[in-house]
């Protein structure tokens, strides 16, 4: 890493990158042509094609957000932007078929192994595309489909047709016209009937070219009173200068039906996280996000439900870490659209070294939604004084049946807890990491076990060599 | 005085907080296998000396010194005197929400050891360590200290000093608020510790003495010892109180 690429990010494990080897690489920089030739690169149907061009004219007029860390997403150039580059001719099923290079990187940051061990089905995007694809053999036998978003829309057109962009319009917001205007990759999930997936099944997703951008699509639909439990992961090397990662996540959780998406992303410090989740829960559904937010230099994430059928149950939990220089504005936003539906939300947050994290968060009760029940958490820890945090909630309740708890709690690590471990042989970093692990606790226990260790680790090499 | 079995000696150390003076020149020598208990009122300093000893930053030494195996004392931070084996059992253990027990435990006689520990040997001692202490497996999963009653807090100190084995253990009333039965298991914990290590105890109660045998009891009073004796001083104190010493004038 060199000097400047240091100072800019500090100490980051993913920070490796490894030569680029593209087969196709459009020129920096979007424009109308651009997402046609992508579009038609990719061979898809015209619906898709209008669809990119009228979510490109959108993001040209959208306005950028008036809200939030304006300062620092005005500081993005979408100019210096590469919105698609291929690095593999086509997916691959079988990882010795892999790319020698894109392997490695796979390799070093555990995902075969993790494949075998416990995951029901893997995808690997390497940039722009999925180079990797596996799904077990009785998952496929019991018609679960698990594919990269490109080959899905290939293989399932009116499936894709039916429901894409429907939970997130290109209209929302500024990043999901972008989203809807470049996409490529991220992954297309059908789950039958009564089918419950009992692995999860996980993507992976990897940026290693110089001021690239990742706008993947996910869609994911599960059927009547079936069940997946999807797992996300993000990496991208150190590079002086920012990338952009600006994904679109669709969830649908049919009558009954359960999906849980868990994510940790753990940017270096100079990507711009702008993510678009949102879920909707018909009757009985329940969908829960389980979002970890690591690096990054500004992340705007505010995975939300909209409970649309009675019964319907959402669940959000998050945790945000803030170091040097970085800006994690994440939160949830629930929706009460039908009555006797159920929300909880957790959000914990740490900020360190001047680092800044926001809760931002909407509930919603509309007027006929009788017997609803929230109750949101939010904890901030504060591990120095220069560091900064913030709450914005926003809350919109049109029914006084609504039974609403909201509690919120900021707190800083204190000289007795820290004298305590001490005396127990602990030095002041290793202290402090397990406070700050003991702090995302209620968080950790709701990942996989491998995700689990893997967070813990990496918040005790953050919290090394930063005190004193 | 330096024999070989010294543990630690205390030569007229004066300390201060916020630049009020506590301890007012006191002098104490602790050898391996020595119970030296120290009574006296509230606000006399006993709770400032266990601190100091421990290596609260929020104590200031003005003068005096102390010796830890021979080595100045002071040359140490709060978790290299752990690591030389000192042990400070709290008076008011401190809750570290989300860590659970088990890993805490792991996690610290792994610091304070100077070898890696080995699961299966780690959870065989932890066992037995439980068993004397009578202790619940269940305590394993939950968050230290969190939601324990008083004597729980107390006996999780006893269990991380039977873990962590210490050469100096210091107990700042570990025996106020516990039952009958909790305390004649923390005098066993203590019990067990005590042969390879020289022991501090600061206690306001003679009762856990009917238990645990002082080589020393030591009378403090205003930051001084102002009397010593062994452990039939402690039944006198009970009966007579402090107000007398008072009076007597220094040895």
């Amino acid at each position: 890493m060199s000097d400047e690429a240091h100072d800019a990010v500090g100490d980051y494990r993913f920070g490796f990158h490894d030569p680029e080897n593209a087969t196709i690489r459009f020129d920096k920089g979007l424009s109308e042509q651009v997402v046609r030739d992508i579009s038609a690169l990719k061979d898809e149907p015209e619906w898709m094609t209008e669809l990119r061009v009228k979510a490109y004219r959108h993001f040209i007029e959208r306005p950028m957000p008036d809200w939030g860390n304006c300062h620092s997403l005005n500081q993005i150039n979408f100019d210096n932007v590469t919105y698609f580059l291929r690095s593999s001719d086509a997916t691959k099923n079988d990882w010795d078929d892999v790319p020698e290079d894109i392997k490695n990187t796979f390799n070093r940051l555990g995902i075969p192994e993790a494949e075998q061990k416990w995951l029901g089905g893997v995808t690997a995007q390497y940039e722009s595309e999925a180079v990797y694809h596996s799904i077990r053999e009785d998952l496929e036998e019991q018609g679960v489909l698990f594919l990269d978003m490109d080959s899905g829309l290939k293989k399932f057109p009116e499936i894709v047709k039916q429901y894409f962009g429907t939970v997130v319009p290109h209209t929302d917001n500024k990043f999901s016209a972008l989203n809807t205007a470049v996409w490529s990759g991220g992954s297309f999930i059908y789950v039958p009937k009564g089918v419950h997936v009992e692995m999860p099944v996980q993507a992976y997703f990897r940026i290693n070219a110089k001021n690239m951008g990742q706008f993947e699509r996910t869609l994911i639909i599960a059927d009547e009173d079936s069940s997946i439990h999807y797992v996300e992961g993000c990496t991208a090397p150190t590079y002086s200068t920012d990338s952009l990662h600006s994904a679109v996540v669709e969830l649908i959780a049919m009558k009954g039906a359960k999906i849980r998406y868990s994510t940790i992303q753990n940017w270096s410090a100079n990507v711009f996280n702008l993510v678009t989740k949102r879920g909707v829960a018909h009757e009985r559904a329940t969908i829960e996000w389980v979002d970890g937010n690591i690096g990054s230099k500004l992340t705007m994430k505010y995975p939300s439900v909209l409970l649309k059928g009675e019964g319907a149950h959402a669940e959000v939990i998050s945790v945000a870490y803030a170091g040097k220089g970085q800006h994690q504005d994440a939160g949830a936003k629930v929706h009460h659209l039908a009555p006797n539906t159920t929300s909880n939300i957790l959000s914990k947050s740490i900020s360190k070294n001047g680092g800044r994290s926001s809760y931002r968060g909407m509930l919603q009760v509309t007027p006929k939604s009788d017997g609803c029940r929230s109750k949101i958490v939010c904890d901030a820890l504060m591990l120095d004084s220069e560091s900064r945090s913030d709450t914005y909630p926003t809350m919109e309740v049109g029914n006084p049946t609504a039974d609403l708890e909201h509690e919120a709690s900021v707190s800083k690590v204190s000289g007795d807890q820290l004298f305590y471990l001490m005396s127990r042989g602990f030095t002041e970093e290793q202290a402090m990491a397990l406070i700050v692990n003991g702090f995302f606790e209620p968080f950790t226990r709701e990942l996989p076990m491998e995700y689990a260790v893997e967070l813990n680790k990496l918040l005790e090499l953050e919290m090394e060599g930063s005190i004193g | 005085m330096n024999g070989v079995d010294e543990i630690l000696r205390i030569e007229n150390l004066h300390v201060s907080v916020d630049e009020t003076p506590i301890i007012k020149g006191l002098s104490l020598t602790i050898h391996q296998g020595e119970i030296h208990v120290i009574m006296g009122r509230n606000g006399a300093g006993k709770s400032t000396l266990a601190s100091v000893l421990m290596g609260h930053p929020a104590y200031e030494i003005t003068e005096g010194s102390i010796f830890y195996l021979g080595q100045p004392l002071e040359e140490l931070t709060v978790f290299e005197r752990a690591r030389a084996g000192m042990f400070l059992s709290f008076q008011y253990p401190v809750v570290i929400p989300g860590v659970q027990v088990g890993t805490f435990l792991k996690k610290s006689v792994q610091s304070v050891r100077d070898e890696p520990i080995k699961g299966r040997a780690f959870r065989k001692e932890l066992n037995e360590a439980m068993n004397t202490l009578d202790m619940e497996k269940s305590v394993l999963s939950r968050y230290v200290n969190d939601g324990f009653s008083g004597g729980e807090k107390k006996r999780l100190e006893i269990l991380q000093m039977l873990m962590l084995n210490p050469k100096l253990a210091l107990l700042d009333e570990t025996d106020s608020g516990l039952d009958i039965d909790a305390l004649r298991i923390v005098a066993k914990g203590i019990n067990q510790v005590a042969p390879q290590a020289g022991c501090l105890i600061i206690t306001h109660y003679q009762r856990l003495l009917d238990h645990v045998k002082p080589t020393y009891v030591h009378v403090m009073i205003d930051g001084q010892i102002l009397m010593t004796g062994g452990p039939e001083l402690a039944l006198e104190l009970e009966e007579k109180g402090y107000d007398w010493i008072d009076a007597v004038p220094e040895a």
